[in-house]
C-alpha cells in the first residue's frame, strides 16, 4: 500500500491548510526501528481520511536532547527556527508520535512564541476512534497478554495515562500492569539525552530493569509509545534473549497490524 | 522566692524563642542567597498545592504504612500545642492547668491528647524500628551515615521521651487524676507510683513537666539544625514548588534575548551591547554554585526530610549509578550552611572558600547520569524537584564549561548541523515515505 503524505509545501501550493501536521520527529526520520512507527502511524490517517500534511525536509530537531543535556543555546535556535516555520505555515495542530516532542512543542515552544494545540499519537488515534474515523474491525491481538510501558515524557511529565491503554482496550488484548506504571513507572534509560551517550557506571542498565519489570508480567507484546522507548525495550529484550517470544510494538504498531494495514 | 519558677520559666521562653528567631533569621538570609524568581503566578492552585499536600499530606499516603504513621505523628503534633499553650501560660503565671476551667470539654481534650500520645509514641517506636532494625534500604544509601542518620534517631528519640513525659506528668498530677476527666491513659500509668510520697509525686510531676517544656524549647532549636526544619518548611515549599507540567523546563531569558539577537536579520553585528542592557547579562549561564540556583531551589534544600523516596525511585540509582537524588538536595543544603557560616565570619561578605556545589559536593558522573525522567519529582511528598538542579548544573557544563560527555558533544553539534542528533542530512528527512 502506498503511503498518501504530504509535505505543507505542498499544501500550500494547493492553497490550503491541512487540519492537522503531524510532527514526524528526528528519531522517527532516520530511526530505522522508529521509522516503521512513522508508516504505521501514517496509515492510520490514510485509512481515516485524515487531512494531514508533515514539514518534510523543513522539519528540523525540537532541540529536546540538546535542552536537556544542558545547551539552552542550541535548544533555543532549535526552537526559534522551528517556530519560524510552523507559524509561516499558519499551523495550529499538531500530532507527534514522540513523547519528546510532543513535550517541548506543547510546553517549551509557547514562551518562544510557538503556540499550538498538540497531541500525542494515542490521544489523537482515541479521539478518531471515538468519532468512529477509524474503526476497529479485526481481532488480531484480542486475548494477547499485552503490558503497556508508560514513557517519561507521556506520562510522568504531562500526565496522559489513559489514551494508550484506551487503544489497547480497544483491540480486546488482555492487558496486564507491570508493577511501576502510570506514575510510577520505571524510565526506558533513553530521556535527558542519555540515549545518545553510554550510560554512567553501574550494576546494569536501566533499560535491562525495565525490561525485567516487564518480563514479570509474562506478555506476549511490549506496547510503547515512544520511538526511544521502543529501542530501548527492543535492546532489553534481546538482552534478556527473549526476542523469539515477546515483541515490542508501538501502540500505533498494534493498531495498523490489527487492521492490516 | 515564690516567683522564682516564674521567672526561670520566663528566662527558658525568651532565650528559646528567641535563638530560634535568630536562627529563623539566618535561615531567611542564606535562602534569599539564590536568585530571585517569579512566584506570582497561578495563586489558587498553589494554595490547593499547599492545603492538599503539606496540610492535607496527599503524597504521604501513596505509601501506606509509612503514611498512616506520618500523619498521627503530624495530627500528634498539630493538637498537642494547645496542650503547650496551657503549659506557656501556667509556666509564665504560676497557674496550674488554667484551661481546666472550662468543664467537661477540658477532659476531652486532654483524653484525645493521651491518646494521641500513645499513637505517636508507637508510630515513632514503629519509625525506630524500620530504621535501625528492619533496616530499609533507601535509609541505608551511602549518603544516610553519620550525621543524617543520628539526625533521624535523635528526632525519634526526642518524641518519644516528650510523648513519655507528657503522659507521666499527667499520671503524677494527684488534682488532675482526681478529676478523673481526660485521664484516659494516664490513671492506668497513675498505679506506678502508687508507693510514692505525695511530695515526691509532686517532684515527678514538676519534673516532667518542666522537662517537658524544656525538651519542647530544646527541639525547636534543634529544627535549624536538622532534617525535621521540613515540618514549617513544607507548606512555603509546596506553595513555591511549579505548577507547570513535570516535563516543562524554564526556558532561559537571558539566552532567549541571545538567540533572538543572534537570529534577528535587523541586527548590527558590530553593535555594542546598550548600557542599559549589561546589567540583565547575568554572571554565567547554569548553575555552580548555590547563589546561581533560586531561593525556592535553596528552600527545598532546607526543606528536604532526608526520606529517599526520590532516591528509591531513581532509575540511575535502582541501577546502581551513583546519583542520588535526595543527595543532590542534601548536598546543596551543606553547602548553602557553609557560605552562610562564611558569610557570618566575614562580617556579612562572603570570602571565597575556593570550594562550590558543582566538584565539590555535587559530581559531573552524578548530573550526567539522571534520565530527567521526573520519578524524584513525583515521589517527593513534599514537592522539591532535585531535577531542577540536576538541570541548572548541566547547563553551566555545557554553556560555560563546554564539559558535556564526549557523544553528547557530537550529539549536539549533529543537530546544529544536519538538525537531528544524528548525522544524517536534513534533505533526507523524508525519505521514509517511498522505502
Amino acid at each position: 500500500m502506498n503511503l498518501k503524505v504530504l509535505t505543507m509545501a505542498e499544501c500550500m501550493a494547493e492553497g490550503r491548510q491541512p487540519e492537522i501536521l503531524f510532527w514526524v520527529g528526528s528519531a522517527g526520520s532516520y530511526d530505522d526501528r522508529a521509522k516503521k512507527i512513522t508508516k504505521a502511524f501514517v496509515k492510520l490517517l490514510n485509512a481515516a481520511n485524515i487531512d494531514f500534511a508533515v514539514l518534510g525536509t523543513e522539519e528540523s530537531c525540537t532541540g529536546d536532547a540538546a535542552k536537556r543535556a544542558g545547551n539552552e543555546f542550541l535548544f533555543q535556535m532549535q526552537a526559534v527556527t522551528n517556530i519560524e516555520v510552523l507559524n509561516a505555515y499558519e499551523v495550529k495542530k499538531i500530532v507527534t508520535a514522540c513523547p519528546h516532542s510532543f513535550n517541548t512543542l506543547k510546553n517549551e515552544y509557547p514562551s518562544l512564541g510557538g503556540n499550538y494545540e498538540v497531541l500525542h499519537h494515542t490521544q489523537y488515534l482515541q479521539q478518531l476512534i471515538q468519532e468512529g474515523k477509524l474503526k476497529i474491525t479485526n481481532n488480531t491481538f484480542k486475548g494477547k497478554r499485552i503490558t503497556f510501558h508508560d514513557p517519561c515524557y507521556l506520562g510522568r511529565a504531562n500526565e496522559v495515562y489513559e489514551a494508550p491503554r484506551e487503544l489497547l482496550k480497544e483491540l480486546g488484548v488482555d492487558l496486564v500492569e507491570m508493577k511501576r506504571h502510570k506514575r510510577t513507572a520505571l524510565c526506558c534509560g533513553a530521556g535527558g539525552a542519555q540515549m545518545f551517550k553510554e550510560p554512567e557506571k553501574g550494576d546494569k542498565d536501566v533499560n535491562v530493569l525495565r525490561t525485567e519489570d516487564a518480563l514479570q508480567t509474562n506478555p506476549d507484546i511490549i506496547a510503547t509509545g515512544c520511538p526511544y522507548c521502543n529501542t530501548m525495550m527492543t535492546d532489553g529484550v534481546k538482552f534478556k534473549e527473549k526476542e523469539a517470544d515477546i515483541q515490542v510494538l508501538d501502540v500505533a504498531e498494534l493498531l495498523a497490524n490489527n487492521q492490516e494495514l | 522566692m515564690n516567683y522564682l519558677p516564674n521567672i526561670l520559666f520566663a528566662i527558658a521562653l525568651v532565650i528559646g524563642i528567641g535563638y530560634f528567631v535568630r536562627n529563623v533569621q539566618k535561615l531567611i538570609r542564606n535562602i534569599k542567597l539564590g536568585k530571585d524568581v517569579d512566584v506570582s503566578d497561578n495563586k489558587s492552585q498553589r494554595l490547593r498545592n499547599m492545603v492538599n499536600i503539606a496540610l492535607g499530606q496527599s503524597k504521604m499516603a501513596r505509601r501506606p504504612i509509612a503514611g498512616f504513621l506520618h500523619i498521627i505523628v503530624y495530627v500528634g503534633f498539630v493538637i498537642i500545642n494547645i496542650e503547650v499553650l496551657e503549659i506557656i501560660i501556667d509556666g509564665l503565671f504560676g497557674t496550674h492547668r488554667i484551661f481546666s476551667g472550662i468543664g467537661s470539654l477540658y477532659g476531652v481534650l486532654i483524653g484525645s491528647f493521651e491518646i494521641l500520645a500513645v499513637l505517636v509514641l508507637v508510630s515513632v517506636i514503629v519509625f525506630w524500628l524500620r530504621r535501625n532494625i528492619i533496616k530499609l534500604k533507601r535509609f541505608w544509601n551511602s549518603e544516610m551515615t553519620s550525621w543524617p542518620k543520628n539526625d533521624a534517631n535523635y528526632i525519634l528519640y526526642f518524641e518519644m521521651v516528650l510523648m513519655s513525659l507528657f503522659l507521666i506528668m499527667n499520671a503524677t498530677d494527684t488534682s488532675f487524676q482526681a478529676m478523673d476527666s481526660g485521664n484516659i491513659i494516664s490513671q492506668y500509668i497513675a498505679p506506678w507510683f502508687s508507693g510514692f510520697s505525695e511530695n515526691s509525686l509532686h517532684l515527678v510531676e514538676r519534673t516532667a513537666w518542666w522537662i517537658h517544656i524544656l525538651g519542647i524549647l530544646v527541639f525547636l532549636n534543634y529544627l535549624y539544625f536538622s532534617k525535621h526544619l521540613h515540618i514549617l518548611l513544607a507548606f512555603p515549599n509546596t506553595y513555591y514548588a511549579s505548577t507547570k507540567p513535570k516535563g516543562q523546563l524554564d526556558n532561559l531569558e537571558s539566552v532567549t534575548k541571545e538567540v533572538m539577537l543572534m537570529m534577528d536579520p535587523n541586527a548590527d553585528p558590530f553593535a555594542a551591547p546598550e548600557d542599559t542592557e549589561t546589567d540583565d547579562v547575568p554572571e554565567k549561564f547554569g548553575a555552580r554554585d548555590v547563589t546561581d540556583l533560586n531561593w525556592t531551589q535553596l528552600l527545598s534544600a532546607y526543606t528536604c526530610t532526608e526520606c529517599g523516596r526520590c532516591t528509591s525511585s531513581c532509575p540511575a540509582n535502582l541501577t546502581g549509578k551513583k546519583l542520588s537524588p535526595r543527595k543532590i538536595m542534601m548536598d546543596t543544603r551543606d553547602r548553602l550552611e557553609e557560605v552562610g557560616k562564611n558569610i557570618d565570619a566575614n562580617k556579612g561578605e562572603f570570602k571565597d572558600d575556593g570550594k562550590q556545589l558543582l566538584g565539590d559536593y555535587i559530581t559531573k558522573e552524578e548530573l550526567w547520569a539522571c534520565t530527567t525522567c521526573n520519578a524524584c519529582v513525583e515521589e517527593c511528598p513534599i514537592s522539591i524537584s532535585p531535577l531542577s538542579i540536576i538541570m541548572d548544573m548541566r547547563r553551566y557544563l555545557v554553556m560555560e564549561e563546554s564539559a558535556a560527555p564526549v557523544e553528547l558533544n557530537n550529539m549536539m553539534t549533529n543537530i546544529e548541523n544536519n538538525g537531528a542528533p544524528w548525522p544524517y542530512n536534513q534533505m533526507d528527512r523524508l525519505n521514509w515515505k517511498d522505502e
